[in-house]
Protein backbone atom coordinates (compact mmCIF):
# COMPACT_ATOMS: atom_id res chain seq x y z
CA UNK A 1 0.00 0.00 0.00
CA UNK A 2 0.99 3.38 -0.44
CA UNK A 3 2.08 5.84 2.66
CA UNK A 4 3.66 9.55 2.71
CA UNK A 5 6.91 9.86 4.00
CA UNK A 6 5.49 12.82 6.33
CA UNK A 7 4.36 9.60 8.50
CA UNK A 8 8.23 7.80 8.11
CA UNK A 9 10.40 10.89 8.20
CA UNK A 10 11.19 13.93 8.93
CA UNK A 11 13.76 16.41 6.83
CA UNK A 12 15.59 19.86 7.14
CA UNK A 13 16.71 21.40 3.47
CA UNK A 14 19.53 23.86 2.74
CA UNK A 15 21.25 25.00 -0.16
CA UNK A 16 24.80 25.26 -1.81
CA UNK A 17 24.69 27.83 -4.68
CA UNK A 18 22.14 26.16 -7.42
CA UNK A 19 21.40 22.66 -5.48
CA UNK A 20 19.63 22.20 -3.11
CA UNK A 21 20.15 19.93 -0.48
CA UNK A 22 17.42 17.41 1.61
CA UNK A 23 18.71 15.25 4.73
CA UNK A 24 15.79 12.95 5.22
CA UNK A 25 15.58 11.34 8.47
CA UNK A 26 13.29 8.34 9.92
CA UNK A 27 10.74 8.73 12.66
CA UNK A 28 12.16 5.47 13.82
CA UNK A 29 15.12 3.53 13.15
CA UNK A 30 13.06 0.36 11.96
CA UNK A 31 11.78 3.16 9.23
CA UNK A 32 15.41 3.58 7.54
CA UNK A 33 15.84 0.56 5.74
CA UNK A 34 12.05 1.43 4.08
CA UNK A 35 13.79 5.05 2.82
CA UNK A 36 16.84 2.83 1.67
CA UNK A 37 14.72 0.56 -0.25
CA UNK A 38 11.72 2.92 -1.67
CA UNK A 39 13.36 6.33 -1.56
CA UNK A 40 15.81 6.20 -4.73
CA UNK A 41 17.72 9.16 -6.50
CA UNK A 42 15.57 8.17 -9.58
CA UNK A 43 12.07 8.15 -7.95
CA UNK A 44 13.39 11.47 -6.06
CA UNK A 45 14.42 13.02 -9.15
CA UNK A 46 10.86 12.04 -10.56
CA UNK A 47 8.84 13.72 -7.61
CA UNK A 48 10.93 17.09 -8.45
CA UNK A 49 9.97 17.06 -11.67
CA UNK A 50 9.15 20.60 -12.82
CA UNK A 51 12.04 21.63 -10.04
CA UNK A 52 14.79 20.02 -10.27
CA UNK A 53 16.48 20.36 -13.46
CA UNK A 54 20.24 18.67 -12.61
CA UNK A 55 20.64 15.51 -11.61
CA UNK A 56 19.48 13.94 -7.81
CA UNK A 57 22.39 12.23 -5.54
CA UNK A 58 21.82 10.33 -2.98
CA UNK A 59 24.46 9.36 0.32
CA UNK A 60 23.32 6.95 3.12
CA UNK A 61 23.77 8.09 6.60
CA UNK A 62 23.38 4.57 8.50
CA UNK A 63 24.36 6.09 12.34
CA UNK A 64 22.13 8.57 11.70
CA UNK A 65 18.90 6.54 9.86
CA UNK A 66 18.99 9.51 7.40
CA UNK A 67 19.93 10.13 3.46
CA UNK A 68 20.80 12.84 1.55
CA UNK A 69 20.00 13.96 -1.38
CA UNK A 70 21.72 16.77 -3.57
CA UNK A 71 18.78 18.15 -6.04
CA UNK A 72 21.40 19.50 -8.56
CA UNK A 73 20.07 22.81 -10.65
CA UNK A 74 16.97 23.63 -8.82
CA UNK A 75 16.87 26.70 -7.20
CA UNK A 76 16.83 29.15 -10.07
CA UNK A 77 20.44 29.97 -10.16
CA UNK A 78 21.20 29.84 -6.64
CA UNK A 79 21.71 32.70 -3.74
CA UNK A 80 21.09 36.18 -5.27
CA UNK A 81 20.66 35.47 -8.43
CA UNK A 82 17.86 33.33 -7.99
CA UNK A 83 13.94 35.12 -8.26
CA UNK A 84 12.82 32.24 -5.90
CA UNK A 85 10.23 32.75 -3.00
CA UNK A 86 12.44 30.02 -1.22
CA UNK A 87 15.72 30.44 -3.08
CA UNK A 88 17.55 28.93 -0.42
CA UNK A 89 16.02 25.46 -1.18
CA UNK A 90 14.44 25.68 2.96
CA UNK A 91 11.34 24.10 1.83
CA UNK A 92 12.59 21.44 -0.35
CA UNK A 93 12.47 19.59 3.24
CA UNK A 94 8.67 19.36 3.38
CA UNK A 95 8.55 18.99 -0.64
CA UNK A 96 9.91 15.72 -0.32
CA UNK A 97 7.85 14.34 2.33
CA UNK A 98 4.59 14.87 -0.04
CA UNK A 99 6.12 11.85 -1.55
CA UNK A 100 4.68 8.43 -1.79
CA UNK A 101 6.13 5.28 -1.38
CA UNK A 102 4.97 1.75 -1.18
CA UNK A 103 5.14 -0.46 1.73
CA UNK A 104 4.00 -3.78 2.60
CA UNK A 105 0.95 -4.79 4.50
CA UNK A 106 3.16 -5.37 7.48
CA UNK A 107 5.65 -2.59 7.38
CA UNK A 108 2.07 -0.70 7.12
CA UNK A 109 1.00 -1.99 10.97
CA UNK A 110 4.10 -1.00 12.22
CA UNK A 111 3.42 2.75 11.51
CA UNK A 112 0.66 2.62 13.23
CA UNK B 1 44.25 21.08 31.64
CA UNK B 2 40.83 22.16 31.98
CA UNK B 3 38.34 18.66 31.40
CA UNK B 4 34.91 20.55 30.27
CA UNK B 5 35.32 23.38 28.06
CA UNK B 6 31.63 25.22 27.70
CA UNK B 7 31.48 26.83 24.44
CA UNK B 8 27.82 28.66 23.35
CA UNK B 9 26.71 29.62 20.02
CA UNK B 10 25.47 33.41 20.18
CA UNK B 11 24.89 34.52 16.61
CA UNK B 12 24.00 32.04 13.83
CA UNK B 13 24.11 34.58 11.09
CA UNK B 14 24.05 38.56 10.54
CA UNK B 15 20.95 39.47 11.72
CA UNK B 16 19.95 36.80 14.29
CA UNK B 17 18.10 37.71 17.70
CA UNK B 18 20.30 40.59 19.20
CA UNK B 19 19.44 39.31 23.00
CA UNK B 20 20.74 35.77 22.06
CA UNK B 21 24.40 36.87 23.15
CA UNK B 22 23.80 38.27 26.55
CA UNK B 23 21.51 35.61 27.53
CA UNK B 24 24.54 32.79 26.54
CA UNK B 25 27.02 35.29 29.00
CA UNK B 26 24.21 36.02 31.22
CA UNK B 27 22.61 32.26 31.70
CA UNK B 28 24.99 30.05 33.04
CA UNK B 29 28.34 29.05 32.94
CA UNK B 30 30.14 29.36 29.57
CA UNK B 31 33.99 29.59 28.98
CA UNK B 32 33.70 30.78 25.36
CA UNK B 33 31.02 33.25 23.44
CA UNK B 34 31.41 32.10 19.38
CA UNK B 35 29.30 34.62 16.81
CA UNK B 36 29.22 33.73 13.52
CA UNK B 37 28.52 37.12 11.60
CA UNK B 38 29.42 35.51 7.86
CA UNK B 39 27.50 34.59 4.82
CA UNK B 40 28.44 33.62 1.53
CA UNK B 41 27.55 37.67 0.26
CA UNK B 42 28.25 39.12 3.51
CA UNK B 43 31.66 40.20 2.09
CA UNK B 44 30.56 41.58 -0.96
CA UNK B 45 28.30 44.11 1.20
CA UNK B 46 30.70 45.00 3.38
CA UNK B 47 32.94 45.63 1.17
CA UNK B 48 30.82 48.26 -1.06
CA UNK B 49 30.21 49.69 2.89
CA UNK B 50 34.17 50.11 3.28
CA UNK B 51 34.14 51.29 -0.23
CA UNK B 52 31.77 54.45 0.85
CA UNK B 53 33.40 54.78 3.95
CA UNK B 54 37.16 53.40 5.50
CA UNK B 55 35.87 52.97 9.12
CA UNK B 56 32.86 50.40 7.89
CA UNK B 57 33.21 47.17 6.11
CA UNK B 58 32.25 45.13 9.38
CA UNK B 59 29.55 43.61 11.17
CA UNK B 60 28.42 46.91 13.27
CA UNK B 61 26.06 44.89 15.22
CA UNK B 62 29.53 43.61 16.80
CA UNK B 63 30.02 46.91 18.63
CA UNK B 64 27.17 48.04 20.56
CA UNK B 65 26.77 44.01 21.87
CA UNK B 66 30.27 44.14 22.91
CA UNK B 67 29.57 47.31 25.26
CA UNK B 68 26.40 45.40 26.76
CA UNK B 69 28.71 42.30 27.61
CA UNK B 70 32.64 42.92 27.47
CA UNK B 71 32.47 44.01 31.30
CA UNK B 72 30.79 39.97 32.23
CA UNK B 73 33.21 38.73 30.03
CA UNK B 74 36.41 39.93 31.65
CA UNK B 75 35.48 39.23 35.11
CA UNK B 76 34.33 35.94 33.95
CA UNK B 77 37.11 35.36 31.48
CA UNK B 78 34.64 34.21 28.76
CA UNK B 79 36.51 34.16 25.26
CA UNK B 80 35.32 35.63 22.74
CA UNK B 81 35.70 34.36 18.84
CA UNK B 82 34.02 36.01 16.03
CA UNK B 83 33.88 36.27 12.43
CA UNK B 84 32.75 40.40 12.99
CA UNK B 85 36.19 41.41 11.02
CA UNK B 86 34.34 41.45 7.76
CA UNK B 87 36.34 43.61 5.18
CA UNK B 88 37.76 45.75 8.07
CA UNK B 89 39.34 43.44 10.70
CA UNK B 90 41.40 46.36 12.04
CA UNK B 91 38.87 49.11 12.05
CA UNK B 92 36.39 46.43 13.76
CA UNK B 93 39.18 45.81 16.70
CA UNK B 94 39.92 49.85 17.20
CA UNK B 95 35.91 50.31 17.47
CA UNK B 96 36.51 47.29 20.15
CA UNK B 97 39.13 48.74 21.93
CA UNK B 98 37.32 52.02 21.99
CA UNK B 99 34.31 50.57 23.60
CA UNK B 100 36.70 48.60 26.32
CA UNK B 101 38.55 51.94 27.13
CA UNK B 102 34.75 53.79 27.57
CA UNK B 103 34.00 50.87 29.92
CA UNK B 104 37.11 50.90 32.18
CA UNK B 105 38.27 47.79 30.79
CA UNK B 106 41.36 49.59 29.15
CA UNK B 107 44.76 47.29 29.87
CA UNK B 108 42.33 44.81 30.96
CA UNK B 109 41.53 43.04 27.62
CA UNK B 110 43.88 41.79 24.83
CA UNK B 111 42.39 41.32 21.22
CA UNK B 112 43.54 39.05 18.87
CA UNK B 113 43.03 40.22 15.32
CA UNK B 114 43.41 36.99 12.27
CA UNK B 115 44.00 38.77 8.48
CA UNK B 116 45.38 37.09 5.45
CA UNK B 117 41.74 36.24 3.95
CA UNK B 118 41.41 39.20 1.68
CA UNK B 119 43.24 38.24 -1.92
CA UNK B 120 41.45 41.09 -3.98
CA UNK B 121 44.43 42.87 -4.31
CA UNK B 122 46.15 39.76 -5.69
CA UNK B 123 43.82 38.77 -8.04
CA UNK B 124 45.66 39.76 -11.24
CA UNK B 125 49.15 38.63 -9.94
CA UNK B 126 47.55 34.81 -9.06
CA UNK B 127 45.09 34.43 -12.45
CA UNK B 128 48.94 35.67 -14.08
CA UNK B 129 50.61 32.90 -12.79
CA UNK B 130 48.24 30.06 -13.77
CA UNK B 131 45.89 29.80 -10.75
CA UNK B 132 42.70 29.64 -12.21
CA UNK B 133 40.33 30.15 -9.46
CA UNK B 134 38.01 28.41 -11.50
CA UNK B 135 33.94 28.22 -10.33
CA UNK B 136 33.78 24.69 -8.94
CA UNK B 137 30.38 24.29 -9.32
CA UNK B 138 30.38 25.40 -13.07
CA UNK B 139 34.13 25.19 -13.71
CA UNK B 140 34.12 28.63 -15.91
CA UNK B 141 37.51 30.05 -15.43
CA UNK B 142 37.49 33.18 -12.94
CA UNK B 143 38.59 35.57 -16.06
CA UNK B 144 35.28 35.28 -17.38
CA UNK B 145 33.88 37.74 -15.16
CA UNK B 146 37.18 39.26 -13.76
CA UNK B 147 36.14 43.19 -14.40
CA UNK B 148 32.80 42.17 -12.04
CA UNK B 149 34.83 41.46 -9.07
CA UNK B 150 33.77 43.19 -5.67
CA UNK B 151 35.59 40.79 -3.11
CA UNK B 152 37.52 38.08 -2.76
CA UNK B 153 38.13 36.27 0.45
CA UNK B 154 40.13 32.62 1.46
CA UNK B 155 38.40 31.24 3.97
CA UNK B 156 40.92 30.42 7.29
CA UNK B 157 40.45 27.78 9.33
CA UNK B 158 41.35 27.37 13.45
CA UNK B 159 45.00 27.67 13.23
CA UNK B 160 45.35 31.66 12.97
CA UNK B 161 42.60 31.64 15.95
CA UNK B 162 44.16 29.49 18.43
CA UNK B 163 47.86 31.59 17.44
CA UNK B 164 45.73 34.60 18.99
CA UNK B 165 44.32 32.67 21.86
CA UNK B 166 48.13 31.30 22.41
CA UNK B 167 49.19 34.96 22.46
CA UNK B 168 46.44 35.67 25.32
CA UNK B 169 43.88 37.36 23.11
CA UNK B 170 40.35 37.30 25.16
CA UNK B 171 38.33 38.16 22.24
CA UNK B 172 39.73 36.91 18.62
CA UNK B 173 38.64 39.06 15.69
CA UNK B 174 38.65 37.41 12.27
CA UNK B 175 37.36 38.27 8.81
CA UNK B 176 36.42 35.26 6.94
CA UNK B 177 37.25 32.52 8.58
CA UNK B 178 35.20 29.09 8.79
CA UNK B 179 31.99 29.20 10.94
CA UNK B 180 33.59 26.04 12.04
CA UNK B 181 37.00 27.29 12.96
CA UNK B 182 35.53 29.78 15.86
CA UNK B 183 34.33 26.54 17.89
CA UNK B 184 37.17 24.64 16.93
CA UNK B 185 40.04 26.97 17.49
CA UNK B 186 39.14 26.89 21.58
CA UNK B 187 39.22 23.21 21.74
CA UNK B 188 43.19 22.92 20.13
CA UNK B 189 44.14 25.96 22.52
CA UNK B 190 42.24 24.28 25.58
CA UNK B 191 43.15 20.04 24.68
CA UNK B 192 46.83 21.03 22.81
CA UNK B 193 45.54 19.20 20.27
CA UNK B 194 47.93 18.22 17.55
CA UNK B 195 47.47 19.69 14.03
CA UNK B 196 47.20 16.17 12.81
CA UNK B 197 45.17 14.78 15.25
CA UNK B 198 42.39 14.17 12.54
CA UNK B 199 39.74 12.31 14.42
CA UNK B 200 39.61 15.39 17.39
CA UNK B 201 39.91 17.64 14.59
CA UNK B 202 36.59 16.50 13.16
CA UNK B 203 35.02 16.11 16.69
CA UNK B 204 35.52 20.23 17.04
CA UNK B 205 34.44 20.55 13.59
CA UNK B 206 31.23 18.65 13.71
CA UNK B 207 30.66 20.43 17.15
CA UNK B 208 31.51 24.01 15.66
CA UNK B 209 28.65 22.86 12.46
CA UNK B 210 25.91 21.89 14.84
CA UNK B 211 26.07 25.06 16.98
CA UNK B 212 27.05 27.62 13.66
CA UNK B 213 23.54 28.36 12.73
CA UNK B 214 22.38 29.22 16.27
CA UNK B 215 18.97 27.98 17.36
CA UNK B 216 18.59 25.49 14.77
CA UNK B 217 20.22 23.07 16.68
CA UNK B 218 17.90 23.82 19.72
CA UNK B 219 14.10 24.05 19.11
CA UNK B 220 14.66 26.37 16.17
CA UNK B 221 12.90 25.25 13.10
CA UNK B 222 12.62 21.87 13.94
CA UNK B 223 10.13 19.25 12.57
CA UNK B 224 10.12 16.71 14.74
CA UNK B 225 7.07 17.32 17.21
CA UNK B 226 7.37 21.13 16.37
CA UNK B 227 4.15 21.67 18.00
CA UNK B 228 5.49 20.50 21.15
CA UNK B 229 8.70 22.15 21.47
CA UNK B 230 8.75 24.69 24.27
CA UNK B 231 8.94 28.37 24.81
CA UNK B 232 10.25 29.07 21.31
CA UNK B 233 10.29 33.00 22.39
CA UNK B 234 12.92 32.23 24.77
CA UNK B 235 14.35 30.09 22.90
CA UNK B 236 17.80 28.51 24.25
CA UNK B 237 21.16 28.77 22.18
CA UNK B 238 22.96 25.91 21.34
CA UNK B 239 26.06 25.22 24.02
CA UNK B 240 29.13 22.69 23.33
CA UNK B 241 30.42 21.11 26.18
CA UNK B 242 33.33 19.31 25.40
CA UNK B 243 36.05 16.94 26.74
CA UNK B 244 39.43 16.38 25.72
CA UNK B 245 38.82 12.87 24.09
CA UNK B 246 37.02 14.37 21.67
CA UNK B 247 33.22 13.61 22.58
CA UNK B 248 30.83 16.45 23.82
CA UNK B 249 27.52 17.33 24.49
CA UNK B 250 25.13 19.37 23.16
CA UNK B 251 22.84 21.65 25.89
CA UNK B 252 21.08 24.67 26.48
CA UNK B 253 21.47 27.06 29.56
CA UNK B 254 18.70 26.08 32.34
CA UNK B 255 15.78 27.82 32.08
CA UNK B 256 15.51 28.36 28.60
CA UNK B 257 12.84 27.53 25.71
CA UNK B 258 13.76 25.10 22.89
CA UNK B 259 14.66 22.02 23.22
CA UNK B 260 17.85 19.53 22.32
CA UNK B 261 17.44 16.09 21.70
CA UNK B 262 18.56 13.71 19.16
CA UNK B 263 16.15 14.29 16.70
CA UNK B 264 16.83 18.27 16.73
CA UNK B 265 20.13 17.81 16.43
CA UNK B 266 19.90 14.99 13.78
CA UNK B 267 17.82 18.03 11.87
CA UNK B 268 21.13 20.65 11.64
CA UNK B 269 23.90 17.67 11.22
CA UNK B 270 21.79 17.19 7.14
CA UNK B 271 21.38 20.80 7.27
CA UNK B 272 23.27 22.18 4.01
CA UNK B 273 25.35 19.05 3.99
CA UNK B 274 27.22 17.66 0.67
CA UNK B 275 29.23 14.26 0.57
CA UNK B 276 28.67 13.61 4.15
CA UNK B 277 31.70 11.36 3.91
CA UNK B 278 33.96 13.91 3.34
CA UNK B 279 32.78 17.64 5.20
CA UNK B 280 36.12 19.37 3.68
CA UNK B 281 37.55 22.43 5.84
CA UNK B 282 41.02 24.21 6.22
CA UNK B 283 41.59 22.23 9.17
CA UNK B 284 40.46 18.18 8.40
CA UNK B 285 38.04 16.03 6.66
CA UNK B 286 34.98 15.19 8.89
CA UNK B 287 33.33 12.02 8.10
CA UNK B 288 29.50 12.42 8.81
CA UNK B 289 28.81 8.84 8.68
CA UNK B 290 30.79 8.21 12.05
CA UNK B 291 28.99 10.06 14.17
CA UNK B 292 27.21 9.04 17.15
CA UNK B 293 24.36 10.56 19.61
CA UNK B 294 22.75 9.51 21.74
CA UNK B 295 20.05 11.61 24.30
CA UNK B 296 21.74 12.35 27.82
CA UNK B 297 18.75 13.40 29.89
CA UNK B 298 16.54 16.41 29.35
CA UNK B 299 18.10 18.80 26.46
CA UNK B 300 21.39 17.16 26.70
CA UNK B 301 22.33 15.41 23.44
CA UNK B 302 26.19 13.50 23.88
CA UNK B 303 27.84 12.80 20.36
CA UNK B 304 30.71 10.49 19.99
CA UNK B 305 32.78 8.51 17.66
CA UNK B 306 33.59 10.67 15.02
CA UNK B 307 36.19 9.91 12.50
CA UNK B 308 38.06 12.43 10.46
CA UNK B 309 41.17 12.43 7.76
CA UNK B 310 43.65 14.92 6.53
CA UNK B 311 43.06 17.88 5.22
CA UNK B 312 43.49 18.96 1.78
CA UNK B 313 46.13 20.89 0.38
CA UNK B 314 43.39 23.69 -0.87
CA UNK B 315 41.46 26.26 0.96
CA UNK B 316 38.34 27.45 -0.20
CA UNK B 317 37.91 31.23 -2.03
CA UNK B 318 34.64 33.46 -1.65
CA UNK B 319 34.36 35.53 -4.44
CA UNK B 320 31.82 37.71 -4.99
CA UNK B 321 31.06 39.64 -8.80
CA UNK B 322 28.36 42.13 -9.87
CA UNK B 323 25.50 40.29 -11.90
CA UNK B 324 22.96 42.64 -13.19
CA UNK B 325 19.89 43.46 -11.71
CA UNK B 326 16.97 41.88 -10.67
CA UNK B 327 13.72 43.07 -9.02
CA UNK B 328 10.66 41.61 -8.01
CA UNK B 329 7.09 42.68 -7.55
CA UNK B 330 3.93 41.69 -5.65
CA UNK B 331 0.14 42.32 -5.65
CA UNK B 332 -2.79 40.62 -3.67
CA UNK B 333 -5.71 39.53 -5.27
CA UNK B 334 -8.69 38.42 -3.17
CA UNK B 335 -11.69 36.13 -3.13
CA UNK B 336 -13.67 34.91 -5.41
CA UNK B 337 -11.45 32.94 -8.32
CA UNK B 338 -8.60 34.90 -6.72
CA UNK B 339 -5.91 32.47 -8.11
CA UNK B 340 -7.88 32.82 -11.70
CA UNK B 341 -7.47 36.55 -11.49
CA UNK B 342 -3.42 36.88 -10.59
CA UNK B 343 -3.09 34.69 -13.40
CA UNK B 344 -5.13 36.92 -15.65
CA UNK B 345 -2.98 39.23 -14.22
CA UNK B 346 0.21 38.07 -15.06
CA UNK B 347 -1.02 37.16 -18.54
CA UNK B 348 -1.46 41.11 -18.92
CA UNK B 349 1.37 42.09 -17.32
CA UNK B 350 3.56 39.89 -19.77
CA UNK B 351 1.94 41.31 -22.82
CA UNK B 352 2.43 44.83 -21.84
CA UNK B 353 6.19 44.62 -21.30
CA UNK B 354 6.24 42.05 -24.81
CA UNK B 355 4.30 44.71 -26.29
CA UNK B 356 7.46 47.31 -24.56
CA UNK B 357 10.25 44.77 -26.21
CA UNK B 358 11.65 44.37 -22.94
CA UNK B 359 13.79 41.18 -22.74
CA UNK B 360 15.21 39.67 -19.54
CA UNK B 361 17.54 36.57 -18.65
CA UNK B 362 14.87 35.38 -16.58
CA UNK B 363 10.92 35.97 -15.73
CA UNK B 364 9.70 34.13 -13.26
CA UNK B 365 6.38 34.04 -11.59
CA UNK B 366 4.76 32.73 -8.60
CA UNK B 367 1.32 32.87 -6.85
CA UNK B 368 2.13 33.02 -2.93
CA UNK B 369 -0.78 30.82 -1.86
CA UNK B 370 -0.72 28.69 -4.41
CA UNK B 371 2.75 26.85 -5.73
CA UNK B 372 5.15 29.60 -4.48
CA UNK B 373 7.45 26.89 -2.46
CA UNK B 374 6.36 23.35 -3.26
CA UNK B 375 5.77 24.32 -7.31
CA UNK B 376 3.77 21.67 -9.09
CA UNK B 377 3.74 19.34 -6.27
CA UNK B 378 1.39 21.57 -4.83
CA UNK B 379 -1.34 19.97 -7.13
CA UNK B 380 -0.03 16.59 -6.67
CA UNK B 381 -2.44 14.11 -6.01
CA UNK B 382 -2.80 14.37 -2.41
CA UNK B 383 -3.42 18.27 -2.14
CA UNK B 384 -5.70 18.63 -6.12
CA UNK B 385 -6.09 21.78 -7.68
CA UNK B 386 -6.54 24.80 -6.01
CA UNK B 387 -9.58 25.87 -4.36
CA UNK B 388 -11.95 27.69 -6.48
CA UNK B 389 -12.83 29.43 -3.21
CA UNK B 390 -9.09 30.16 -1.95
CA UNK B 391 -9.39 33.09 -0.05
CA UNK B 392 -6.35 35.15 -1.32
CA UNK B 393 -3.59 35.18 -3.73
CA UNK B 394 -0.37 36.92 -3.76
CA UNK B 395 0.97 37.17 -7.68
CA UNK B 396 4.95 37.74 -7.58
CA UNK B 397 6.74 38.47 -10.41
CA UNK B 398 10.59 38.74 -10.49
CA UNK B 399 13.00 39.66 -13.15
CA UNK B 400 16.84 39.99 -14.12
CA UNK B 401 18.76 41.04 -16.77
CA UNK B 402 21.79 42.79 -17.36
CA UNK B 403 20.26 45.99 -18.79
CA UNK B 404 19.40 48.10 -15.84
CA UNK B 405 16.52 50.41 -17.75
CA UNK B 406 14.58 47.49 -18.49
CA UNK B 407 14.66 46.11 -15.14
CA UNK B 408 13.55 49.67 -13.79
CA UNK B 409 10.69 49.76 -16.66
CA UNK B 410 9.48 46.47 -14.80
CA UNK B 411 9.05 48.43 -11.92
CA UNK B 412 6.33 51.16 -13.33
CA UNK B 413 4.54 48.46 -14.64
CA UNK B 414 2.83 46.55 -11.54
CA UNK B 415 0.83 49.08 -9.96
CA UNK B 416 -1.37 50.17 -13.32
CA UNK B 417 -2.67 46.47 -12.89
CA UNK B 418 -4.67 47.90 -9.75
CA UNK B 419 -6.51 49.99 -12.34
CA UNK B 420 -6.04 48.58 -15.61
CA UNK B 421 -6.62 44.65 -14.49
CA UNK B 422 -8.42 42.21 -13.08
CA UNK B 423 -10.55 43.39 -9.66
CA UNK B 424 -10.57 42.90 -5.98
CA UNK B 425 -6.46 43.49 -5.87
CA UNK B 426 -4.32 45.41 -3.34
CA UNK B 427 -1.24 45.14 -1.73
CA UNK B 428 0.74 47.82 -3.14
CA UNK B 429 1.56 50.11 0.16
CA UNK B 430 5.06 49.89 -0.45
CA UNK B 431 5.83 51.92 -3.64
CA UNK B 432 7.47 50.82 -6.76
CA UNK B 433 9.72 47.81 -6.76
CA UNK B 434 13.61 48.17 -5.96
CA UNK B 435 15.73 47.72 -8.72
CA UNK B 436 18.57 45.51 -6.64
CA UNK B 437 22.18 44.94 -8.15
CA UNK B 438 22.93 41.39 -7.73
CA UNK B 439 26.02 40.41 -6.01
CA UNK B 440 26.87 37.18 -7.12
CA UNK B 441 28.91 34.38 -5.54
CA UNK B 442 31.85 32.27 -6.58
CA UNK B 443 33.25 29.87 -5.39
CA UNK B 444 37.21 28.49 -5.76
CA UNK B 445 40.12 27.00 -4.54
CA UNK B 446 43.69 27.91 -4.17
CA UNK B 447 46.80 26.40 -2.62
CA UNK B 448 47.03 26.58 0.72
CA UNK B 449 51.06 27.78 0.04
CA UNK B 450 49.75 30.75 -1.54
CA UNK B 451 47.58 32.41 2.05
CA UNK B 452 49.80 33.52 4.92
CA UNK B 453 47.09 34.33 7.92
CA UNK B 454 48.40 37.10 10.23
CA UNK B 455 47.89 37.38 13.83
CA UNK B 456 48.37 40.22 15.64
CA UNK B 457 47.19 40.95 19.44
CA UNK B 458 46.42 44.18 20.55
CA UNK B 459 45.90 45.99 23.68
CA UNK B 460 42.49 48.01 24.64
Amino acid sequence: MKVQLTRLAHARSGDKGDTANVGLIALRAEVYPILVREVTAERVKKHFTGIVHGDVERFELPNLGALNFLLHESLGGGGTLSLMTDAQGKTFSTALLRMEIEVSDEEARKLE
Amino acid sequence: MRQKIRIAAGQGFWGDLPEAPVRQVEGGPIDYLMLDYLAEVTMSIMQKQKARDPNAGYARDFIPLMKRILSACVERDIKVTANAGGVNVRGCANALIEVARELGLAGKVRIGIVTGDDILPRIDELLARGIELRNMDTEEPLSTVRESIQSANVYLGAAPLVEALQQGAQIVITGRATDTGLTLAPLIHEFGWATNDWNHLAAGTIAGHIIECGAQASGGNCQYEWRSIPDLANVGFPIVEAAPDGTFVITKHEGTGGRVNVPSIKEQLVYEMGDPHQYITPDCVADFTTIRLQDEGRDRVRVFGIEGRPATEFLKVSISYSAGFKAVGTLVYAWPDAYEKAQAADKILRARLDRLGLRFDHMLTEFVGVNATHGPLAHGSSSGEPRADIPEVQLRVGVRGQDRSAIERFTKEIAPLILTGPPAVTGFAGGRPKVEEIVAYWPALIPKREIEPKVEVLDA
